[in-house]
């Protein structure tokens, strides 16, 4: 690169590249900043939100718990496998662009196909996750206020409303009233239902709580059985928008995969394009980063 | 722009981001007491460590895997300026607000 100040006729007349990056590049980079200020500026709606109703949030240790095979509650397990999955193909992506760098065709090869099989990994992961939460845990009741509270043991863990009333919570059209709750747990003294305030009450004075409540069961746009509707919400929106940020990054992956079978990087003479999709990939690993934290963690 | 040659520098970061994320799972399982009891700047001592290790993830990914540490200058702050100026304005702002309305509506 010659220096611009050093012959500005020339420098004039095009060509320089200021910031000694392509111009693909440069345009990936702009387009990953706008889409930074997209991402934060939903995780900052997220957290206004959380803070307006930090009393009926939900504690994500209560909501994410399941592990594939596992029986019983392993919170943050699940979440910390799909991590690990990201910042996996994230490192495969550095070694295809990596080999690219060398034009090594065989090496970008084999470590493009590994990234996408690490994308489909974490995409299949958050279908069994968004599953889950579809379904619901351990069952929610809604009272006339529409506060979310749930059926506590003495240890002051959730404690099933499917297990309250002995049905299997996959079973086919599972149907819960609130009735069978308040019959249910007039038989449990050693129950009680734990307020958005943190008290537990129990006995009769869970009994008058009960009244005209309903049971909710599993997590939607309009219900959620964990606590604050807009939780829900967000999580459908943020990880949703995410994963297909992800969706979208294997689909390219797989479009620039083929153009390296086919040599066409090879008879460019350089693998650039690895280098821009890779820009992409680790973005959205960037972006799983902050959704773990501030979904899962804090 | 300075070429790192071999692969070690990409197996470095990769076991810096995944000791740094063991540890976030291990401190979101375990949850300290002292470090929950705790707060300064409005939240525990343990968000705070959340927050700090989750920026050092973030930056090795930027600066190492997306090379943005190894561009000129230019390149480097047209980047990063507007995220580290922009962000956390708008962060501060809407937990100040969401703070202040707590529980009103």
């Amino acid at each position: 690169m010659t220096d611009i100040t050093k012959n500005e006729k020339e420098a004039w007349s095009g060509g320089e590249k200021p910031f000694v990056a392509s111009y693909g590049k440069l345009m990936m980079w702009f387009f990953l900043v706008s889409d930074a200020l997209t991402f934060s500026g939903f995780l900052s709606a997220y957290g206004f939100m959380r803070f307006k109703y930090s009393h009926l949030w939900p504690v994500a240790e209560d909501v994410f718990t399941h592990f594939p095979f596992l029986k019983g509650d392993h919170p943050l397990l699940f979440v910390a496998l799909m991590t690990f999955i990201l910042i996996m193909s994230s490192v495969t992506m550095v070694l295809a662009v990596n080999a690219g760098n060398k034009n090594d065709k065989k090496g970008v090869t084999l470590w493009m196909l590994v990234t996408i099989i690490g994308g489909f990994a974490f995409l299949g992961s958050q279908a069994w996750e968004w599953g889950h939460f579809i379904h619901g845990d351990k069952g929610g009741i809604e009272l006339p206020n529409h506060e979310i509270v749930h059926v506590v043991d003495e240890d002051e863990h959730f404690y099933s409303i499917y297990d309250l009333v002995g049905v299997d919570s996959y079973a086919d059209d599972v149907n819960i009233t609130i009735d069978d709750v308040k019959e249910a747990l007039a038989q449990r003294p050693d129950l009680g239902i734990r307020l958005t305030d943190k008290s537990v009450v129990s006995d009769a004075a869970a009994q008058a709580y009960l009244n005209n409540a309903e049971v909710v069961l599993g997590a939607n746009l309009i219900r959620n059985e964990y606590g604050h509707q807009l939780f829900a919400n967000f999580f459908y929106f943020i990880t949703g928008f995410h994963g297909f940020h992800v969706f979208s990054g294997v689909v390219i992956l797989i479009v620039i995969f083929i153009n390296v079978i086919k040599g066409t990087y090879e008879r460019r003479g350089h693998y650039e394009m690895i280098e821009k999709v890779g820009l992409y990939w680790h973005f959205v690993d960037l972006v799983w980063v902050f959704v773990f934290t501030f979904f899962y963690l804090v | 722009m300075s070429e790192q040659t071999g692969t070690w520098w990409i197996w470095r970061v990769f076991w810096i981001l995944l000791i740094v994320t063991a540890v976030e799972v291990i401190l979101g399982i375990i949850k300290p007491a002292v470090l929950i009891d705790n707060s300064f700047l409005g939240t525990t001592l343990l968000n705070l460590i959340f927050i700090v290790l989750t920026i050092i993830k973030a930056a090795y990914i930027v600066m190492e895997f997306m090379h943005l540490g190894h561009e000129v200058k230019g390149l480097k702050l047209s980047i990063l300026l507007p995220a580290v100026v922009l962000i956390p304005y708008l962060v501060f702002i809407l937990l100040t607000e969401g703070h202040y309305i707590f529980g009103t509506l």
